[in-house]
């Protein structure tokens, strides 16, 4: 065992991962790059319609909308915290508490989603806001809105199914600390993501009294 | 041989995690109330996206556990993206004379 392991000097020689990581974790991290350039490019796009319409619509007002979307926040975020519990347990190998952690961040993520269409569902039916028109002016508000925030739930959704998957698994005592630990990857990154689009969708469009 | 293989990375203890969460949630409260209070929109836009950057950072750094990696990992994703990301910039300028250009 011990020849074998002073075969390899250089980290380059080949024989070792070059990163320490396991070909999962590396390949979930690409996965994050480029989907964070997705993200990026959506942002920008966002940005720029804004910056060429200086008549662009604030219609969060403080009171019930930004409050709605603090709390979404605070959903998201707490699951992040749960979910580095479910990492933390797994590498501890206690595989229940890794269940009853991933199942709490499912719970917060589920929250989030089900918060996050009711404040869609009042912007549809209530307010009258299409991707293509809305009652405050600049139609292109709700096409940067609800690709922006459709996309993100979109990846809050595929992460529940993710975990759930995931937590069948670890409860059948399949899985290994790795693969929480990737699908934990995954869902920080969701919550990463929120954390620019919460400030620059809903905050820069904040209408107080 | 399997050593460094199966190495698992213990990096940070629940109190590190608990203080990052109360950090980040924090840090959103300063947005929430920057917004309360209608600071100028360019002061505010620095603000919240420092304050965004600043959450991102701590969220790689220690949910997403790249503290505790090696630097290589680091040093392969990270730069590219982050230059990818400003040259998304580019055309900022133009878009900000266009409202400027409108014939009415």
């Amino acid at each position: 065992m011990s020849s074998q392991s002073s075969v390899a000097t250089s980290l380059w020689e080949g024989g070792r991962s070059p990163y320490a990581t396991n070909s999962k974790k590396f390949g979930m991290w690409l996965f994050i790059v480029s989907d964070s350039l997705t993200f990026s490019a959506m942002l920008f796009a966002y940005t720029y319609s804004r910056v060429t319409n200086p008549d662009w619509p604030k219609p969060f007002d403080f009171s019930p909308a930004i409050i709605f979307a603090s709390m979404m926040s605070f959903c998201l975020l707490s699951s992040s915290l749960t979910m580095v519990m479910a990492v933390h347990a797994m590498t501890h190998g206690n595989r229940k508490a890794t269940v009853r952690w991933i199942l709490a961040t499912m719970v917060c993520g589920a929250t989030f989603v089900v918060l996050h269409l009711s404040e869609w569902m009042k912007l549809i039916n209530v307010e009258g806001v299409t991707p293509f028109k809305n009652p405050w002016g600049v139609p292109l508000f709700g096409g940067t809105f609800f690709a922006l925030t459709g996309l993100h739930m979109t990846h809050v959704i595929c992460g529940l199914i993710y975990l759930a998957i995931i937590a069948t698994g670890v409860g059948r005592g399949k899985f290994k600390a790795e693969d929480v630990e990737v699908s934990g990857l995954y869902w920080h990154f969701v919550d990463l993501v929120w954390m620019f689009i919460f400030p620059l969708v809903y905050l820069m469009s904040a209408r107080v009294g | 041989m399997s050593e460094h293989i199966e190495e698992i990375h213990v990096g940070g203890t629940t109190g590190t995690f608990l203080k990052v969460w109360i950090a980040l949630l924090a840090m959103t409260g300063v947005e929430v109330l920057l917004a309360y209070e209608q600071v100028p929109t360019m002061i505010m836009l620095t603000a919240l996206l420092g304050l965004s950057i600043i959450k991102a950072a701590l969220i790689i750094a220690y949910f997403m556990h790249l503290k505790f990696e090696k630097l290589s990992l680091f040093l392969t994703l990270f730069p590219m993206l982050i230059f990818c990301i400003i040259l998304m910039l580019v055309f900022l300028g133009d878009a900000t004379r266009i409202p400027h250009m409108r014939p009415f």
